[in-house]
């Protein structure tokens, strides 16, 4: 009785530290976003103060002010992020919709072999595309457009994969009793499966547009002109590996590209876990 | 009848496919193509190109720094894989019986520096790793730790990379693990209990053979992740000191875009492609065999 009750308690006890490890881990894991939401409102002089402020001492707006009313076009950036990455969702949402649907419900001959295309690409290194796409947006004369910042990921492989995992769930019954009421297969698509897939169809746009913000490599080798930068290529270069940087304003930089993030974060939560989990390869 | 309602189906799928295959095989399939092409020629900036047949290939067998960014790379993978598989695995195995709330902010803590994107990380790391007024230093000072220039060192700059990619990469194997504990059937650990298993056998029996879909679908992902490192170089340290961060898709970067050399590129791109191919048909086979045992 009593070995047992003191086992109990030693488990409890392991359990009490692991959680508190954990906690702690799961601090040190937000600590970077901290110390650049705080940095971003410290001057230069308290930004390098050596014991460094845990909490600014005398927070200031100031980088703020240099960064967006500055010698850079930094609204511009926001504005160019703000378009790609909604128009890469839009599109990726009206693509991945369509052709998940098409692979999840339908059967047609070369849906084995389109399939495996799709979810080939998702685990082939798009490095090998870049140079070539590079060259053809110059053929096109679409260097510095949007259209070169959206084309390369209005088909979204993942988005694909994900609505058509979630249709496959999804009795055929419903569809069948669309079309024996006579509705063609544009309107069974609109009136039924639109609807229902809209969990999936948000998850989608979702990770589209984070995706699309994040996005780094592709922008960075396709834009030259300054104000058709995106803010996260436009940010990156209020740092410097080689030479010393006003830290608060790379701060104030790097906060102002995070925020749309944390908003969408917080906002679809859920449809991230959904997303991750009908995303991952099932069997 | 029954032929021309499939022939309708069929033609039905074919439009609703179209324009995801249209912007497909101009946007994706065409340039890997091309890119496939392209690593037999010497080629840049100007429109003609010289048929080189394998010499770029020749070339990258005896490139040293190319030679240094293989290597590289292959710590990372090395390095990161195995971290991210038993963090978040352990970290899910403790958040995943907690309360919603609970676990809401675990998946917070861990899951949005990966929204919040490499960029932004890298430049607050760059601030935290700085050998004089950095955070880091002063944090292990207080331990008695000498400052150490984390970037500025051959032998220290690629772990730090790679512990900064850590910090990002952990939430969406977390949320995984924790979505595959969910599913598994609570019967299951309970016979085995009753049959006298301790923690250990349970966790090795039944929960690991429960999780190895979800194990592997991690392990891919994250090896071909971190076949890929390239935001943190990029921004941190530029591939130094003395190539000590190259990675290859940095020399891609590099070599296409600081060199011109176009052909060049697109063959290191080739031998990456391969790479994972290779990694990801022989993790697939490994361990999707052991799947259905």
């Amino acid at each position: 009785m009593n070995t047992e009750r003191f086992r109990a308690r030693l488990t409890g006890a392991c359990r009490g530290a692991a959680l508190l490890l954990l906690t702690l881990v799961a601090l040190a894991s937000l600590l970077p976003l901290y110390w650049m939401a705080t940095g971003s409102l410290k001057l230069q002089q308290n930004a390098m103060s050596v014991p460094p402020e845990w909490f600014p001492q005398h927070p200031t707006f100031q980088n703020y002010q240099k960064l967006l009313f500055g010698s850079k076009p930094v609204l511009r950036w926001f504005l160019n992020s703000v378009v790609t990455a909604s128009a890469i969702a839009a599109t990726a949402v009206f693509t991945s919709t369509m052709a998940g649907y098409a692979f999840g419900k339908k059967r047609f001959p070369g849906r084995s072999v389109l399939f495996g295309l799709i979810v080939v690409t998702m685990i082939l290194p798009r490095e090998v595309t870049l140079v070539p796409l590079l060259v053809l947006m110059r053929q096109l004369g679409w260097v510095d457009s949007y259209l070169a910042l959206v084309a390369p990921f209005i088909c979204y492989p993942f988005g694909i994969f994900l609505v058509r995992q979630f249709m496959q769930a999804v009795p055929n019954d419903l569809l069948d009793a669309a079309s024996l009421d006579g509705a063609g297969e544009w309107a069974t698509f609109a009136r039924v499966v639109l609807p229902l897939a809209r969990p999936a169809i948000a998850a989608v746009g979702i990770f589209a547009f984070v995706s699309g913000w994040n996005e780094y490599l592709w922008q960075l080798m396709l834009l030259n002109r300054e104000e058709m930068l995106t803010l996260p290529v436009g940010v990156s270069k209020l740092v410097s590996s080689l030479t010393s940087f006003d830290m608060g304003v790379a701060m104030a930089g790097a906060t102002f590209a995070f925020l749309p993030m944390l908003i969408v974060y917080l906002a679809f939560q859920d449809y991230f876990v959904r997303g991750i989990t009908i995303g991952a390869v099932k069997g | 009848m029954s032929t021309t309602r499939r022939f309708r189906e069929a033609r039905a799928a074919y439009l609703f496919l179209a324009p995801a295959m249209l912007a497909y095989a101009v946007f994706q399939l065409y340039p890997l193509a091309q890119g496939l092409w392209l690593s037999l020629f010497q080629a840049g900036l100007t429109p003609e190109r010289t048929f080189v047949g394998l010499r770029n290939f020749e070339r990258l067998a005896v490139d040293e720094r190319f030679r240094r960014a293989l290597i590289n790379t292959a710590f990372l993978v090395g390095g990161l894989v195995p971290l991210a598989l038993t963090l978040s695995l352990g970290i899910a195995l403790l958040v995943q019986p907690l309360a919603k709330r609970a676990q809401a902010f675990f998946r917070l803590a861990f899951y949005l520096p990966g929204v919040a994107g490499g960029v932004v990380l890298a430049m607050v790391w760059l601030w935290i790793l700085n050998p004089t007024y950095g955070l880091l230093n002063s944090l292990l000072g207080a331990f008695g730790v000498r400052p150490v220039a984390w970037l500025g060192t051959t032998e220290w700059a690629l772990p730090s990379l790679g512990m900064v990619v850590l910090t990002w990469i952990l939430g969406q194997p977390i949320i995984l693990f924790v979505a595959g504990l969910d599913s598994i059937p609570p019967e299951l650990p309970e016979a085995a209990r009753l049959d006298g298993a301790g923690p250990w056998a349970l966790f090795r029996r039944v929960t690991l053979p429960m999780l190895r879909p979800t194990l592997l679908f991690v392990l891919v992902t994250q090896t071909i992740g971190a076949m890929q490192v390239f935001v943190v170089v990029h921004v941190m340290t530029r591939g130094g000191p003395a190539n000590a961060t190259q990675t290859i898709v940095y020399r891609i970067y590099e070599t296409a875009f600081d060199f011109y050399e176009y052909g060049y590129a697109s063959a290191m791109a080739v031998v990456l492609l391969a790479l994972i191919a290779v990694v990801a048909v022989v993790q697939f086979r490994l361990l999707g065999q052991e799947i259905e045992h």
